[in-house]
């Protein structure tokens, strides 16, 4: 998609050059396509009509049409706005209080249940000893869930007691909380209709009571225009003190963020990536940007590449690609590398779509595949593994024999492999190889 | 087509008036920014043109359905100058778009499955009880096959509506293979003769390969084990889910042939416009809407009362 708005802007741009000169309506023309964009990602219209205006008046401002290359000015002008609007990145919880209280809340379905569970096990990992209050008494097997989700990251949860409201449940957690030594309580709460004053009410009534530090909203990132008014009226009741906006692994543009952020100022902390415990990570405006224009979460990789990626091993492959060599040996250190980052479908899905990628689905068998390549590459010698063409028909079937796979199997590896060189040698130009590879 | 269906007792038109009154919320809201074009004989000039569009893109219809609609109500209005408020025009031609999508095949009598499916948190289990007390209603026999063994207290959820609503519920132990639950369910309804199994199964994002398999291996047990019974794909959307909800569509259909969308949560603020490119596109007709948490709250699709609402 970045590819497509990229490209659109370039065509734009050149047709103006090669008219020999860079008019108004050819920004007026990149707008559209940034509309467009931002209207297909799901940014409020109001805030999408604010953000053109101030997009068009910068680059008549920095005078980009007289520039250079104006198409990658006005994306840059486009990126930088959009980033400089989704605001700081996510910040940890900020815990103040004996115990501290972080209160969960937002529409059903949202993912708050799952995401108590998440920021549960986070602060456990954080050698703080925190308590989960199953603060749901309205859904069906809600409590249930909760007790789950809890048993699962190993903290203790809180049930409600027979004829028990929210708020006494509330009030029994903090004193429960201080007798056993818990130092920070996660309330769940039901989902609920922002229009639904009853329920409104009673979660005021509850952060009443317990004196929340932290009141998250919880937030679907497939949410469409109607994300505005929901964060506005949760902001409305209670003193929100930032959006967690989960679901982020699906493949929605999520421009519910920048609607989120712009009407209601409100922080964005984290994203959920997951149905896991673990899939949660804090937000990242730039990253976000990307994704709302549609250009594959390259930085998020990058990231979990330099966490998971030993560097002294990163800068000698990126030296060999360099010098064009890449023998099967590096090419099975690259794919423990990738195993090491994720499970392989959640790195390609972090790359950029369309262009020569396009969209890439890696199944369970895929990463079978890629276990039964390693343990092919594994039963050669080191030298068949420099130099493949040694690998004859009976050394292929020692090879077959060794890793449990068939000479089939192995030809075919060796035709991908030859494949992949070739894509190697090209990515050469491919700057964001590059920059991941350089950036540690 | 189901939406067809005479009501089983006087309770609908208390829950469209629940309906309205939900998308009603926003309706002094929407009036404003219509303004003026809502007036009758106002031309459909600049203003009123950026005004409407607003109106639907908040709607979210998206960009190429709302420039679609605008350019069929400009062509009306030319044609109608003066005669009705612009909006009327345009609540005519949303019915009318969602007219045009082919309503699914009548339902045979003899015994039926439905397979209930839909990304993370959009209402599935839920719907499956409302969809459960209306059968009920109309005096069928109904089992629930709890598919979703994946999801924390999934299986209790399904359970305690089964309980609820005093019927039975196939299910076997958190993490088994949902496609053997489903096998089993399917023996179950025979054996007990029920007219109607409805099969939960576990909230998938549409772009996850392998949790798209299951779910093909799941419509592949249905169709080879109900072989000869009526079997039906119900997609569940999120009336607040903005533009992805065509990419979820999209996907469901092609790995679970989606017979029609259950489109919930349309109690709240959200317009679910986006059902509008999903008919359209897809082909796929929107069949009842949720507006609320307990099993009466459900209605089936009318395209008029859902375009007035949409603009209302
Ligand atoms: N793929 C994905 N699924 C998620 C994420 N967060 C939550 N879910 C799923 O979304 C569904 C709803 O999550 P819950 O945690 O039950 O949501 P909730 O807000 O507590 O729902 P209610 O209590 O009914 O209002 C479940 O199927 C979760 O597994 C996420 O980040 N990614
Ligand atoms: N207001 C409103 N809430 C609804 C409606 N339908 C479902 N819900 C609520 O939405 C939340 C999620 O509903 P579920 O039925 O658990 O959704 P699901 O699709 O089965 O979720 P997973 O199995 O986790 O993917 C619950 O809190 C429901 O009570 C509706 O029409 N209106
Ligand atoms: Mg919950
Ligand atoms: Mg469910």
């Amino acid at each position: 998609m970045f590819d497509g708005l990229q490209g659109k802007f370039q065509q734009i741009f050149r047709q103006l050059r090669g008219e020999g000169r860079v008019g108004e309506e050819h920004l007026r023309a990149a707008l559209r396509e940034i509309r467009l964009a931002l209207l297909e990602a799901d940014v409020h219209f109001r805030v999408v009509k604010r953000f053109l205006e101030r997009v068009e008046a910068q680059a008549l401002g920095e005078d980009v049409l007289q520039g250079l290359n104006p198409a990658q000015q006005v994306i840059r002008i486009v990126r930088d706005e959009l980033v400089a609007l989704l605001g700081e990145e996510g910040r940890e919880l900020q815990l103040s209080g004996q115990p501290a209280v972080v209160l969960l809340c937002g529409l059903q379905g949202s993912g708050k249940t799952t995401t108590a569970g998440k920021l549960a096990r986070r602060l456990a990992a954080r050698r703080r000893y925190p308590l989960l209050v199953a603060g749901d008494l309205q859904r069906a097997a809600a409590v249930e869930q909760l007790v789950q989700v809890g048993a699962r990251v190993e903290v203790p949860v809180l049930t409600p007691e027979t004829g028990e409201g929210v708020v006494a449940l509330g009030a029994r957690a903090l004193r429960y909380a201080r007798d056993r030594g818990h130092d920070v309580v996660l309330i769940d709460t039901a989902g609920r209709l922002h229009v639904d004053a009853a329920l409104m009410a009673e979660l005021q009534a509850l952060a009443e009571a317990v004196k929340p530090c932290e009141t998250l909203f919880v937030a679907d990132a497939m949410t469409g225009q109607d994300a505005v008014r929901s964060a506005e009226e949760f902001a409305r009741a209670l003193a929100v003190t930032g959006v967690l906006l989960t679901k982020l692994d699906g493949d929605a543009r999520g421009g519910a963020a920048l609607s989120v952020r712009s009407v209601t100022g409100l922080p964005i902390r984290f994203v959920g990536l997951g149905e896991k415990p673990d899939d949660l990570e804090l937000f990242q405006p730039d990253r976000m940007a990307s994704r709302i224009l549609g250009l594959g979460d390259v930085l998020t990789l990058i990231e979990r590449a330099e966490q998971s990626v030993d560097a002294a091993e990163a800068e000698r492959l990126a030296s060999r690609m360099a010098r064009q060599e890449f023998t099967l040996e590096d090419l099975r250190d690259q794919l423990r590398q990738l195993r090491r980052i994720g499970p392989l479908q959640s790195v390609v899905d972090l790359l950029p779509k369309g262009g020569a990628m396009g969209k890439v689905e890696v199944g369970d068998a895929e990463e079978r595949r890629l276990k039964r390549i390693e343990a092919m590459i594994d039963s050669m010698t080191l030298a068949e593994r420099r130099n493949p063409t040694l690998l004859n028909g009976s050394r292929k079937k020692r090879v077959a024999r060794g890793s449990g796979t068939s000479v089939q199997e192995i030809n075919q590896l060796l035709k991908q492999y030859l494949a992949m060189r070739k894509m190697v040698k090209s990515m050469q130009g491919k700057s964001w190889l590059k920059r991941a590879l350089k950036r540690r | 087509m189901s939406g067809e269906r005479e009501p089983g007792n006087g309770g609908r038109a208390r829950l469209w008036e629940r309906l309205k009154a939900g998308l009603n919320r926003t309706h002094a809201r929407l009036v404003e920014q219509l303004g003026g074009s809502l007036e009758a004989g106002e031309p459909f000039d600049e203003e009123a043109r950026a005004r409407l569009e607003e109106a639907l893109l908040g709607a979210d219809l998206g960009l190429a359905t709302t420039e679609l609609l605008l350019e069929r109500l400009e062509e009306r209005s030319a044609r109608a100058r003066g005669a009705a408020p612009l909006r009327d025009l345009l609540v005519e031609e949303v019915a009318a778009l969602l007219e045009e999508i082919p309503a699914p095949p009548e339902e045979g009598p003899g015994p039926r499955v439905t397979l209930v499916v839909g990304v993370n948190g959009v209402g599935k289990t839920t719907s499956i009880a409302k969809l459960a007390a209306r059968e009920l209603g109309a005096g069928r026999r109904v089992l629930l096959a709890a598919g979703d063994t994946f999801r924390a207290a999934a299986i209790e959820q399904l359970a305690l509506w089964g309980e609820r609503l005093g019927v039975g519920v196939i299910r076997q132990a958190a993490g088994s293979d949902p496609a053997a639950v489903v096998y089993d369910a399917i023996q179950a309804a025979r054996a007990r003769r029920a007219d109607h199994l409805i099969v939960d199964t576990a909230g998938r994002l549409h772009n996850k390969e392998h949790l798209m398999n299951e779910l093909a291996k799941i419509r592949r047990v249905v169709d080879r084990e109900a072989a000869g019974w009526a079997c039906r794909t119900l997609l569940v959307l999120d009336a607040t889910t903005g533009q992805n909800a065509l990419s979820q569509a999209r996907e469901f259909l092609r790995v679970a042939r989606v017979d029609g969308v259950l489109l919930a949560k349309l109690d709240g603020t959200a317009k679910g416009g986006m059902v509008l490119a999903i008919g359209r596109e897809l082909g796929l007709p929107v069949l009842y809407l949720g507006v609320g948490e307990q099993p009466e709250d459900l209605v089936d699709f009318r395209p008029r009362d859902f375009a007035a609402a949409l603009l209302e």
